[in-house]
């Protein structure tokens, strides 16, 4: 019957969301798919005066972001995108979420139509340690930012920096700003991107 | 009494329409007009913390409190509003009128026509969910409210918040359509005509013109209800709440009495609402809600809302509810968001049917709550902090801080 209690003062963000916060500008138009349980919103709207939107499909998530007096919608990201008008974002964010996508060239084009950047983040399978796991047990490696077994759900495609960037390529999206981390922390990777870094973070915009 | 309850409250009337006729969507007219409603909680300086609930079918001006200061009259909307529940009564204004073409208080076909001196009947115009909405928007002029913080209601009542919106919208900062839709469908339609049907075919209804009579047309009333009752559940609920047990027998009867508990609580509930609700305002409302359809009449839910740009609307519907099923609420929520509005939806897992909007009432707190609060900050509305639990500890304190409010 009582509110719930308020919430706990600002815990940290992830730091693949910090990153992203990163890359937003203050005042943006910001549209978060997946937004989980709100707090990159609620971070960019308390330091950054950001207008945002979230879609999430979980209860739970929907929960905490209205807790958060965020607007949210429940959906799945593909009803979810289809309903805004094009180009009505600064940025539309899809943190750690591609690998699990059915079609992420959908959802990007998507992206890139209701927003004017992308912004993303994901897991990255090229680096060094899950070559070696591959290499040394035979084993499909593990993510070192996402540790999940193959086996669990939801299920999702297993991809590399090198392999993002050569599809962006083949489907006219250029990936312009790039943050690149190790365990959470960001690193220079220099030519190395790919071996060094558990999880990219881009801006994406469309080619031309 | 409880203390989080917002006491004995009294039903009061505003009447309107007494030179010049309410114009009703019909082309008919109407006057002169009254409303029953009820408030909670204070106005503010500047007018803006108001909230109005709207009822559905059956409902009435009596949704929080005691009337009469009777306990076993509590308002229909007694879970979600009063201090420190989700309509906060110790924050917000809360006012909930009864709709015209109903029959507590609101003028409704059995008011007296002062053309005849005799109850309306069937002489009562046909009067649609506009014609409820355009009534209430006397109510507000005349209590002197501009701007509403926000208008709440489920089913029929989410109907009315929809009409605010579409048409209203300069009066309200925010719209919660809760298990209703935009675009009553057809099997809706056909649900409210065995109703109706159910009330034509019995010989006491006469035409309409039963007031005089000693026989109302209780039995075709009763059945309408029971049609109603078994569209509020749900297949699951019904499980639930009465499975396959018999009513008072160890066995079957092999005989034509009522026998399972879901009959019993049918017929239970068909007879109860007979002492409480007319039979011509059965008629009249449900028409009232086939009539609603916000699509027209340009056929796009997106152009219909253009003029609520700078609302934020929060729409709920429930999982189990096949009478207002959830495509009705996310095609809503589409079109919201089409036209570039601030829109949180959210369908709510729940076992309960249609009327879950009345029973899920941690979830609805939690939503309203937040949402009501995210309000208060966004729209800059001058209200006191909420109450936390402890300060509400004892009716003592609570009595004293009301004696403070109204001292200030």
């Amino acid at each position: 019957m009582k509110l719930p209690p308020p919430s706990p003062p600002t815990a940290p963000l992830r730091p693949d969301l910090s990153a992203i916060a990163d890359l937003v500008e203050a005042g943006w138009r910001v549209l978060d798919l997946g937004c989980g349980d709100g707090a990159l919103l609620e971070f960019l709207r308390d330091h950054k005066a950001v207008r945002g939107r979230g879609i999430e499909l979980s209860e739970k998530g929907m929960l905490a972001c209205v807790h958060r007096g965020l607007s949210v919608r429940q959906g799945n990201l593909q009803e979810g995108l289809a309903d805004y008008p094009d180009q009505s974002f600064d940025a539309v964010i899809l943190s750690q979420t591609l690998p699990f996508l059915d079609d992420p060239a959908m959802v990007l084009n998507e992206m890139l139509r209701v927003g004017r950047t992308a912004i993303v983040s994901f897991s990255n399978w090229g680096h060094w340690r899950c070559r070696l796991e591959l290499l040394f047990t035979g084993r499909i490696p593990i993510a070192v930012d996402l540790p999940q077994q193959w086996h669990e759900s939801p299920r999702r495609q297993l991809f590399s920096v090198t392999d993002f960037a050569r599809f962006c390529r083949q489907i006219d999206i250029r990936i312009d700003r790039q943050i690149y981390m190790n365990h959470g922390i960001r690193i220079r990777t220099g030519r190395f991107k790919n071996l060094l870094s558990t999880t990219a973070v881009f801006t994406l915009h469309r080619g031309n | 009494m409880s203390i989080d309850s917002a006491g004995t409250v009294v039903t009061q009337f505003f009447t309107f329409a007494e030179e010049e006729p309410f114009g009703l969507e019909s082309g008919e007219s109407l006057g002169p007009v009254t409303l029953a409603y009820e408030t909670y909680g204070t106005l503010n300086s500047d007018r803006s913390n108001g909230i109005l609930v709207c009822h559905a079918l059956s409902g009435s001006a009596h949704a929080a409190g005691w009337l009469d200061g009777d306990s076993d009259k509590p308002g229909w909307w007694e879970d979600c509003i009063g201090p420190g529940k989700a309509f906060d009564t110790d924050r917000f204004f809360v006012l909930c009128s009864n709709v015209i073409g109903s029959c507590y208080g609101s003028t409704g076909p059995a008011s007296i026509d002062p053309k005849t001196g005799k109850p309306y009947g069937l002489n009562f115009p046909v009067v649609t969910v506009g014609d409820m909405v355009r009534a209430q928007v006397r109510l507000l002029n005349h209590l002197g409210i501009d701007r509403l913080l926000c208008v709440a209601g489920g089913s029929m009542g989410g109907m009315q918040v929809l009409e605010w919106a579409a048409h209203h919208p300069a009066r309200t900062r925010a719209a919660i359509p809760i298990a209703t839709t935009a675009h009553h469908s057809p099997m809706l339609i056909a649900f409210s005509e065995v109703g109706r049907q159910a009330i034509y075919a019995d010989p006491a209804w006469h035409q309409g013109a039963y007031y005089d009579q000693t026989q109302k047309p209780d039995a075709g009333l009763a059945l309408a209800r029971m049609i109603g009752h078994i569209t509020y559940l749900s297949e699951e609920s019904m499980q639930l709440k009465f499975g396959r047990r018999l009513q008072g027998i160890e066995k079957y009867g092999y005989e034509f009495e009522t026998e399972f508990e879901v009959e019993s609580y049918l017929k239970y509930n068909g007879l109860k609402f007979t002492r409480r609700f007319d039979a011509n305002s059965y008629l009249y409302v449900t028409k009232a809600m086939d009539y609603f359809d916000l699509k027209q009449p340009t056929g796009s839910l997106a152009a219909t809302f253009a003029g609520a740009a700078d609302l934020k609307f929060l729409v709920i519907s429930f999982t189990s509810d096949w009478l207002y099923p959830s495509y009705h609420s996310k095609q809503l929520v589409s079109a919201l968001t089409a036209a570039n509005i601030d829109v949180t939806y959210l369908d709510v897992k729940s076992s309960w049917g249609h009327d879950a909007f009345l029973l899920e009432v941690e979830t609805m707190t939690h939503l309203l709550g937040s949402f009501l609060e995210r309000l208060v900050r966004e729209e800059q509305i001058a209200v006191p902090a909420p109450l936390g639990a402890s300060q509400r500890g004892s009716s003592t304190t609570l009595q004293s801080t009301r004696l403070a409010d109204n001292l200030a």
